[in-house]
């Protein structure tokens, strides 16, 4: 008679003698050392059944969001690059030194010289500043614009047509056309740029926003708390601008990383941030002559805006896959 | 549905009108002085005061709007301040290199994307769909001029299989003019492709759990007929709208490639035109664009009936 060994009942698991011969290979024989027998043994359980790791929610909320972990630690380091650009071994970013132009990639210029004997690194750093306040300041009046106006269109019926009319129209223009169309009037500045940049991404804002709550005036207790005789600007704000959080602040992580690239474009045709600023955009207009020589001035602004541009995307589908698991299916 | 597509055709005429409007009124909305802006630093009050009257900004706006409308629905753009010549004859000149880009990036990026799409949705999980859903998210990330400088770096400078820059007429042979092209549209197509793959995947999931999917599979019909007929067939539409709205993307995306590129298109125009601070030139070329985008996602919301019998107006 083959017994199962004590080991197994000490796990609370119960196991059926068929369960543990299916498992073949793990039965040996091993003694028993009470009545000498030889018996099978399972081995331990815990090999079978992994006890339950107590995992911390910090721990938790990575393992199952690992695209805002990745995402957001890039987004990290670039804003300390930002912040601490001029203590990370950096020069003068708009000192020019002519005797030293466009030098290769070497220990003394890491990332080389541009044609006027600038420091590419250093630039690079500095570059970070103005792309993050671009783009945090664009995703910022533009939700900030754009939820006004989708709260508005969205509870008032009478402003409802005429603004999304105007909507529509601003939004069958290309947003970097529209873009460039601003800046060929203004004359270029950081604050001109995030102008621009906000009116282009404004539409979008509010076409999401409008939806939000057109969707969430049919709620039961949107009528509950209109019966119960609560004001429209209760309602709006204790009930419906709650609720346009979630998806407006994915929206926000989107437009900052479009934002990013509008600016690197506008600066890299001429009509963005003014060519003294060191921009990502303006690097790679300086180095657009020289391309086919000294790849090297392209490439290091290109790949500092790509990682950035792609943290905040990861961030932004992190979110959204967190927020709403429903709209995470559709898209 | 006769009288559906009529509303359809007759509600992009106030959409144009506020393109027409906006437009318009940049120049006097603008902050500061447009015509000193647009003459520039060196320009004397003479050039400002000429800018000026050939822009009209010393006669009433109503008044020049008015004249500006009823010339342009007259298929007079204006004429450019810098060339003098009529802006109509320069989108003319510039305008096959640009439509020639767009089409090839736009087969390209269709004939790329949705099998793409299709197969991540199949292999849904696996390491495709990972693959897949990862380019995804790269596509949104590289700016275009990034991807068109790699692109040009490593197949034109270093292998040397493509031409690195320039334009070839289709007149000249259709092989010479696709080779200069391939680059550039692989560039533009980038977010283009992730933007359909994404989105053919999403609806694609969505079909493949329909009940009449497993009557298709229990009738013993093969996975390719499953996938690209009886799925694809019933996820084209939001692919399609997907398609339409994208042209955005490429339109703002060409206007970088061209100048990568070195395309003699309207892309480059504009660019050149807003070094030249040409404003009449942009305010054609932004209506233009503009105008091309809300024509096709008109026919495209008019494709719907064919694409899918079951939508009715």
């Amino acid at each position: 008679m083959i017994e199962v060994s004590s080991q197994v009942l000490k796990n609370e698991f119960r196991i059926s003698y068929e369960d543990v011969t299916t498992e073949g290979k793990r039965l040996s024989a091993v003694s028993d050392m009470s009545t000498g027998q030889t018996v099978a043994a399972a081995p331990e359980l815990g090999d079978l059944f992994p006890p339950a790791k107590k995992r911390s929610a910090v721990w938790g909320f990575c393992v199952r969001h690992p695209t805002i972990v990745i995402g957001g630690g890039l987004l990290v380091l670039m804003l300390l690059i930002a912040i601490f650009a001029p203590y990370l071994g950096t020069v003068d970013p708009t000192a020019l030194a002519p005797a030293k132009r466009t030098r290769e990639p070497s220990a003394i210029y890491w990332f080389g010289t541009d044609m006027l004997g600038r420091d590419i690194y250093s630039r690079v750093l500095y570059g970070t500043r103005v792309s993050l306040v671009v783009g945090f300041s664009v995703a910022f009046l533009a939700s900030v614009i754009g939820l006004a106006l989708g709260l508005v269109a969205g509870f008032l019926r009478w402003a409802d047509g005429f603004l999304m009319r105007i909507m529509d129209g601003l939004m069958s223009i290309p947003p970097i056309l529209l873009a460039i169309a601003l800046m060929a009037l203004t004359r270029g500045s950081v604050g001109n740029v995030i102008t621009a940049i906000t009116i282009a991404e404004v539409p979008r804002v509010s076409r999401l926003v409008r939806g939000v709550v057109l969707s969430l005036r049919e709620q039961p207790y949107i009528d509950g708390a209109v019966a119960a005789g609560t004001r429209v600007p209760m309602i709006i704000l204790k009930h419906i601008l709650p609720n346009t959080l979630a998806p407006l602040s994915v929206q926000a992580t989107y437009i900052c990383a479009s934002a990013m690239i509008t600016e690197a474009i506008l600066s890299f045709l001429g009509v963005g941030t003014p060519p003294i600023i060191p921009s990502w955009g303006n690097i790679m207009a300086e180095g657009r002559a020289l391309w086919q020589v000294k790849f090297y001035i392209v490439l290091f602004p290109a790949i500092f805006l790509s990682l950035t541009v792609l943290a905040i995307n990861l961030l932004g589908d992190g979110l959204r896959d967190a927020l709403d698991p429903r709209m995470a299916k559709k898209i | 549905m006769g009288g559906y597509v009529g509303r359809r055709i007759l509600s992009t005429i106030p959409v144009m009108a506020v393109v027409a409007l906006f437009v318009f009124s940049l120049l006097y909305i603008a902050p500061g002085d447009p015509a000193a802006i647009i003459a520039g630093d060196q320009a004397t009050p003479a050039d400002i005061e000429r800018i000026r009257a050939s822009l009209g900004l010393d006669r009433p706006f109503l008044v020049q709007f008015g004249e500006w409308a009823w010339r342009i629905l007259h298929g007079d753009l204006g004429t450019s301040i810098f060339t003098n010549l009529p802006v109509l004859d320069l989108i003319k000149q510039r305008i096959e290199p640009t439509v020639s880009l767009m089409l090839v990036t736009l087969v390209l990026a269709i004939t790329i994307a949705v099998p793409l799409g299709v197969v991540a949705a199949w292999k849904a999980g696996s390491i495709i769909d990972r693959l897949v859903m990862l380019f995804a998210v790269f596509g949104f990330s590289v700016p275009v001029f990034v991807i068109s400088y790699l692109l040009a770096y490593v197949f034109a400078l270093q292998l040397d299989w493509l031409p690195v820059q320039g334009y070839t007429p289709i007149s000249q042979g259709f092989w010479p003019w696709l080779q200069n092209l391939i680059l550039p549209s692989i560039a533009l197509g980038a977010v283009y492709i992730a933007l359909i793959a994404r989105m053919t995947r999403a609806t694609m999931l969505e079909v493949l759990a329909q009940d009449y999917i497993k009557t298709a599979r229990a009738k013993g019909i093969g996975q390719g007929g499953i996938l690209f007929v009886h799925a694809l067939k019933n996820a084209a539409v939001p692919i399609v709208t997907v398609i339409g709205l994208g042209i955005a993307v490429l339109i703002g995306g060409a206007v970088v490639t061209e100048s990568v590129f070195v395309i003699p298109g309207l892309g480059r125009l504009t660019v050149d035109s807003i070094l030249r601070r040409d404003y009449p030139v942009i305010q054609g070329l932004v209506l233009l664009f503009s105008f091309a985008y809300v024509i096709v996602n008109l026919g495209i919301d008019l494709l719907y009936t064919l694409i899918d019998p079951r939508i009715r107006y």
